[in-house]
């Protein structure tokens, strides 16, 4: 086929998929027009019954909490599957590799940015239940804040503020603590993951049960397991950039 | 509200092309992480926030981070 062939093949190829993508645009529903029964039902009953004014969180960590609890094992042993792989060609008493950056101005506006990403995760994180926001998506803003202090700094800089013994305890911690909650409320009431504590005002940092708990938790597995995630392949890049150095 | 949609939904389709035409791989990760920020613009306004900020960084800083590393290997090895 030449190159001409080849042309008008695709432009045939693209104006039918564009009439096709365009006819079904027009046939879509309006916007905010929805029919799921069941998220009607969530959206009208979720904030008395579990003192949430964020539906999503109560259906994550809640009505739906055993499925966050599979996604947080998979993450988990994803991000072990990784450390496994890169960790082991590595010699773990090494000294840590140098590639300090030299311009003030970055240094100057990439630290200042990570203080104030560090706050913002921890915001998101802690009103996860009562905004949009949780666990999982601040977790995820609290380890980028960390992660500002590579790019902006230095491996050190990071690797000080997120020792591996610390990061390992920490995902553990998260994803087990995960499920610890869940068991004391099998033992306690006999539903696995059954919300706990009772009580507070939709709307405020104290309601929700043991949502904020399940939340915390998710938000420190979620947290340690990106920074674990993001030092392998740090060290990955470094090594081979600058070779390890006493200092 | 559909004027906006449809603003950002077009910036998302050029995105998209300007990912599938670029050929240099740093590039492309520069112009991918990009694209991403378009799509959580579009999240955004589609009201799905929480979305949104999960994509905000594990597409903008998560994954270009681990593009970034593979293409260095890749070239170190070489």
């Amino acid at each position: 086929m030449t190159r001409r062939v080849r042309l008008a093949l695709f432009g045939v190829a693209a104006c039918g998929l564009a009439a096709l993508l365009l006819w079904s645009i027009t046939g879509l529903p309006k916007f905010g027009d929805y029919h799921g029964a069941y998220g009607k039902i969530l959206n009208k009953r979720a904030p008395q019954e579990r003192q949430t004014s964020n539906v999503v969180a109560a259906v994550v960590f809640d009505y739906r909490g055993f499925d966050t609890m599979g996604e947080e094992l998979i993450l988990f042993a994803a991000v072990m599957g990784v450390a496994m792989l890169l960790r082991e060609p590595r010699e773990e008493e090494a000294p840590v590799p140098e590639d300090p950056v030299r311009s003030d101005a970055l240094r100057a506006f990439g630290v200042s940015f990570a203080g104030a990403t560090l706050v913002l995760g921890l915001w998101i994180v802690a009103h996860g239940y009562v905004t949009p926001g949780g666990g999982f998506q601040g977790g995820v803003v609290l380890a980028s804040a960390l992660l500002l202090l590579w790019a902006a700094g230095s491996y050190r800089a990071y690797r000080g503020a997120s020792p591996k013994a610390l990061l390992d305890l920490a995902e553990g911690a998260g994803a087990g603590g995960y499920v610890v909650i869940g068991l004391i409320a099998l033992a306690a009431d006999g539903v696995f993951l059954q919300n706990l504590i009772g009580g507070g005002t939709a709307g405020q940092l104290l309601s929700g049960g043991s949502i904020p708990l399940l939340n915390w938790a998710t938000a420190i597995e979620v947290a340690a397991a990106f920074l674990l995630l993001f030092g392998e392949f740090l060290e990955e890049y470094i090594v081979p950039l600058h070779g390890r150095r006493n200092t | 509200m559909v004027p906006l949609q449809a603003t950002i939904t077009i910036l998302v389709a050029l995105g998209a092309l300007a990912v599938a035409l670029t050929s240099d791989l740093v590039r492309l990760v520069i112009v991918s992480s990009a694209y991403t920020l378009l799509l959580v613009v579009l999240f955004v306004v589609l009201q799905a926030p929480d979305v949104a900020l999960s994509m905000l960084v594990v597409g903008t800083i998560g994954y270009p981070l681990v593009l970034f590393v593979a293409i260095r290997r890749d070239r170190a090895d070489d």
